[in-house]
């Protein structure tokens, strides 16, 4: 660690989470990621310290949910932990159905972070995996997602790992401030413990709501699973299985239509929807 | 010269242990508050002391001969020796029985003096080796001096030499006996064994005149209400003061050191030494004058702690490692076999409440299990709604379509494991052959929380236990029967602290009695040899050893016991969030316990948890196969003879039951 290194400031974007079975409140998986990077930030930039910031309604339901991130303050190997900050966790308190965004966006643009970090996905209400675009693109901030890690800070310059698929990683440079979205390529969040969690205070501050008009017009249903492709297994060996699941994907059967009409083109899918059997 | 010296030096050290006693008195009250009937608990201490703890210590008869010889002659020779001759009270009667107590005495130490000969591995060295010594210091030179009084000898007998030799003598004897016994010698059991059995914090498990046998083995539930009130155990001073009493009690004699399967298992734990840590770090220092066996793997010297000081460090080492605490199968065993009555087990689990609660840091899966009881009330996560899936075949009544029943039956989280299904439907085959009214929760039903409280998450354990109690109280039923010992005992022990109280049968004593009540007949055992694995939560949690050997007999099987069986019954290594927290050692608990199997001969060993079913079975190659009880019963099922049959109109449902076996 180099002496001249300063701690940053972290503002972590965190939600309340469902359950995949039960659909029950819980801390969000990826958001808890996101908390869980900022907190081994700890050993990269010494100094640093996190806060915690929720846009949306209050109840006894959402405030358990999120003093789970609150429990996580005392992980292992993290004495620090209650010095990064994490007693308290600032509630931007909404009514039902509002707008996150533009209360994000005051919220951080009036004491701005160097670094937000934010789950990629939410796992209830739209889900749409936009906030941390929207968020940036309104600040005017650089968004990398897919984060994987957080290599050094240095002068105003962050250096991250993105997580790529089947395991690559691509080595970024990113000036201050950022926005940062993790998945499920971050390291996995430390357990959350109660006591700490059941002490932590919400600072509840009341923002002006705005309706969320393009989720009012939406209609919510249950989600399906969505169709998977069979897989067709056709390798005789263990290594063409090795390689089949090692390699890259290959789009070598698809086939770009450039400059076609509509009825060319409802032609084309129409013929690999029966190539592809789902059709008959 | 014996007349002035002896007086002077017998109220010395008298004043010196009173000195002592106040010291360690603090010691204790460091700790927190506790409730404790102080003068019902001195009025009750000598019965504890003369009949619960002369109980456990008569199971090695040489060793209690032994103490009784040393301890009675050492309590009937002080007292005396003060009247005759602290007081002068140097009357013929007195002087005889004093020269008794201190003949029995010396009997006694020479006893103790040849099992320190050649000492079992158990037994801690160090101090407790010069014992004998000062035993036979103390009883022989009381003796001697006593001779004069009596007018066996004449007063000015020998030489000043000798008297001198005697003083010293019994001086080294007062200062083992009284002194030590209050400044931390081996004689310290005495006074805080005595103590502790007094202000014992479980009075209830001492047996009273009426015959009752005392039990108590639920754990104690935290006040999560208080928000001040911290959650475990962090410092020694947060144990209670009489928990601190009661670690101050240990002798040191290494019982619970053999009976532990962690132990044996080479797993970093040793009751023992836990204990003597805890006494550590109650008055602070290291743990190097140690003089037992360590924690397997971790050699003694390298942990120190103090009162106030954590027990296990969030970085490096404190007074104890967390893996020690979390190698603890909570199997009860060490426990039993305490002759000071200590309670280790609620140690480990308020230190582990701790670490849970306060530093989120349940080692291995135990973060994971956790948040699945927390999010689908059951320890792996699968969906709530599938709880019934095994018996979809069944048509089993639910508890909220028929809202009564004699019997609910209770599933358990086995419910979700396929090798427990199969004994859940064996068991219900058995209550439909015996024409048992029951109904199950089905998918109201959730985890009883014994996991989850054993692995220190009192939060989780007082939720689902609260929405259980809940759900149990929109019904009508007689009892509770369930396959799974460990719902057993928290239904049955630990839901009544939180409001919740019921009858609750194994279902091993649930079959025992329909057999009673001649409900079941069984074909003659065809199958070879049997052995009887004993589940800690059934035998040593509730005292059942009886039911599930007398449904074995009635089936027509003669047991080939095990070495270790009934209360000594050795752990299957399932228990405490065992298998979860998964502490690396150099054996496994199961594969020891298959080897006792083995030992026997048995071709199959009979079960009656689903935690031992998994583990025993999960040993590879083993020499014997796993059934629990139910399925043995199951399959041993016959039609009754028909004028034994029950009222007319339930007899169909018998009948085709019956028949579904021939």
């Amino acid at each position: 660690m180099r002496p001249e290194q300063q701690g940053i400031e972290v503002a972590v974007l965190v939600s309340v989470g469902r359950h995949p079975i039960t659909g029950r409140t819980r801390r969000a998986d990826q958001d808890a990621r996101g908390l869980e990077l900022a907190l081994g930030l700890e050993r990269q930039v010494p100094g640093s310290r996190v806060s915690l910031l929720h846009a949306g309604p209050r109840s006894e339901e959402s405030e358990a949910a999120l003093r789970g991130y609150l429990g996580m303050a005392a992980g292992a190997g993290m004495a620090a932990g209650a010095g990064m900050g994490l007693e308290t966790l600032t509630l931007l308190e909404q009514a039902e159905g509002s707008d996150a965004i533009p209360a994000l966006v005051e919220h951080l643009a009036a004491a701005p972070p160097q670094l937000v970090i934010t789950g990629a996905r939410a796992e209830r209400g739209e889900g749409s995996g936009l906030l941390p675009y929207a968020l940036a693109e309104r600040l005017g901030w650089p968004l990398v997602n897919g984060l994987a890690a957080v290599e050094k800070v240095e002068n105003g310059v962050a250096t991250l790992l993105q997580a790529l698929p089947r395991g690559q990683r691509r080595r970024l440079k990113v000036r201050l401030p950022a926005i940062v979205s993790v998945d499920a390529a971050a390291p996995a969040a430390r357990q959350s413990a109660f006591g700490p969690a059941r002490r932590a205070g919400l600072e509840v501050g009341r923002v002006a709501a705005e309706p969320d008009l393009a989720l009012a017009e939406w209609q919510l249903a249950p989600a399906r699973k969505r169709p998977k492709r069979l897989k067709i297994i056709k390798a005789a060996s263990a290594r063409d299985r090795f390689k089949a699941a090692a390699a890259k994907v290959e789009g070598g059967n698809g086939q770009v239509l450039e400059g076609v009409s509509a009825e060319q083109g409802a032609e084309a899918i129409f013929k690999l929807l029966k190539e592809e059997g789902i059709l008959r | 010269m014996l007349e002035i010296l002896l007086p002077i030096l017998i109220f010395a050290a008298l004043a010196l242990a009173a000195i002592g006693a106040w010291r360690r008195i603090r010691l204790w009250r460091q700790g927190r508050p506790a409730e404790v009937d102080l003068l019902r608990g001195l009025v009750a201490m000598p019965r504890r002391y003369l009949v619960d703890l002369h109980h456990v210590v008569a199971r090695d008869k040489a060793m209690s001969n032994t103490h009784v010889a040393t301890a009675g002659g050492f309590v009937a020779a002080a007292m005396l020796m003060i009247l005759v001759h602290g007081l002068g009270l140097a009357n013929p009667v007195l002087g005889g029985l004093l020269l008794a107590a201190s003949a029995l005495m010396f009997v006694g130490s020479l006893f103790v003096a040849r099992r320190r000969r050649n000492p079992p591995a158990r037994l801690s060295k160090g101090p407790w080796m010069r014992l004998p010594k000062s035993l036979m210091a103390f009883s022989l030179s009381v003796f001697l001096s006593t001779l004069p009084t009596v007018g066996v000898l004449p007063a000015d007998v020998g030489s000043w030499i000798l008297a001198l030799a005697l003083v010293a003598a019994l001086a080294w004897g007062l200062g083992e006996m009284f002194f030590g016994m209050t400044w931390g010698g081996p004689m310290k059991h005495a006074f805080a064994g005595a103590l502790h059995l007094a202000f014992h914090r479980r009075p209830e498990r001492f047996s009273d005149k009426q015959g009752g046998t005392g039990r108590s083995t639920g754990l104690k539930a935290l006040n999560l209400e208080d928000t001040s009130a911290p959650l475990g155990v962090e410092t020694p001073s947060d144990f209670t003061w009489n928990q601190l009493l009661g670690f101050d009690a240990c002798v040191q004699c290494g019982r619970c050191e053999a009976a532990c399967p962690a132990f044996a298992a080479g797993q970093p734990l040793n009751p023992k030494k836990l204990i003597q840590d805890m006494v550590v770090g109650m008055a602070g220092g290291s743990d190097a004058a140690y003089a037992g066996s360590p924690y397997p793997g971790k050699p003694v010297g390298e942990h120190a702690g103090e009162p106030h000081g954590p027990i296990v460090a969030r970085q490096g080492t404190a007074l104890v490692d967390a893996e020690t605490l979390w190698s603890c199968t909570t199997c009860r065993a060490c426990v039993e076999e305490c002759p000071m009555m200590i309670e280790h087990v609620d140690a480990i689990v308020d230190m582990r409440r701790f670490l849970t609660l306060e530093h989120g840091n349940t080692p291995n899966k135990g973060a994971e299990v956790l948040d699945n009881l927390i999010a689908t009330d059951n320890p792996g996560g699968f969906d709530p709604g599938s709880r019934l899936h095994w018996a979809a075949d069944l048509n089993l009544p639910l508890m909220a379509d028929v809202k009564q029943a004699d019997v609910l039956l209770w599933l358990g989280d086995g419910a979700f494991d396929m090798r427990n299904q199969r004994t859940l439907r064996a068991l219900v085959k058995v209550l439909r052959a015996a024409e048992v009214e029951f109904a199950v929760l089905g998918n109201e039903e959730r985890d009883s929380g014994d996991v989850a409280r054993r692995l220190g998450d009192e939060a989780t354990f007082q939720s689902l236990a609260g929405r259980n109690i809940a759900t149990l109280a929109k019904y009508r039923f007689q009892r509770i029967v369930t396959c799974d010992p460990h719902s057993f005992h928290v239904l049955g022990n630990e839901y009544g602290e939180l409001g919740g109280n019921y009858e609750v049968r194994h279902h091993t004593t649930f079959i025992a009695e329909l057999y009673d009540a001649d409900r079941l007949a069984f074909a003659p055992w065809k199958g070879g040899t049997v052995t009887y694995h004993d589940p800690c939560y059934l035998g040593r949690y509730n005292g059942e050893y009886e039911a599930p050997r007398r449904v074995l007999e009635a089936l027509g099987i003669q047991l080939n016991e095990m070495e270790r069986s009934g209360f000594r019954s050795r752990c299957c290594g399932g228990g405490g969030g065992a298998p979860i927290t998964d502490i690396p050692g150099e054996r496994r608990i199961p594969d020891m316990r298959m080897n006792d199997v083995k030992e026997t001969g048995a071709e199959l060993v009979a079960v009656g948890c689903p935690q031992c079913t998994a583990m025993l079975e999960g040993v590879v190659d083993a020499s014997a196969e796993v059934r629990d009880i139910a399925e043995l019963v199951a399959d041993a099922l016959v039609a009754r003879p028909i004028a034994d049959a029950a009222s007319p109109a339930r007899r169909p449902v018998g009948k085709t039951t019956a028949e579904e076996v021939f």
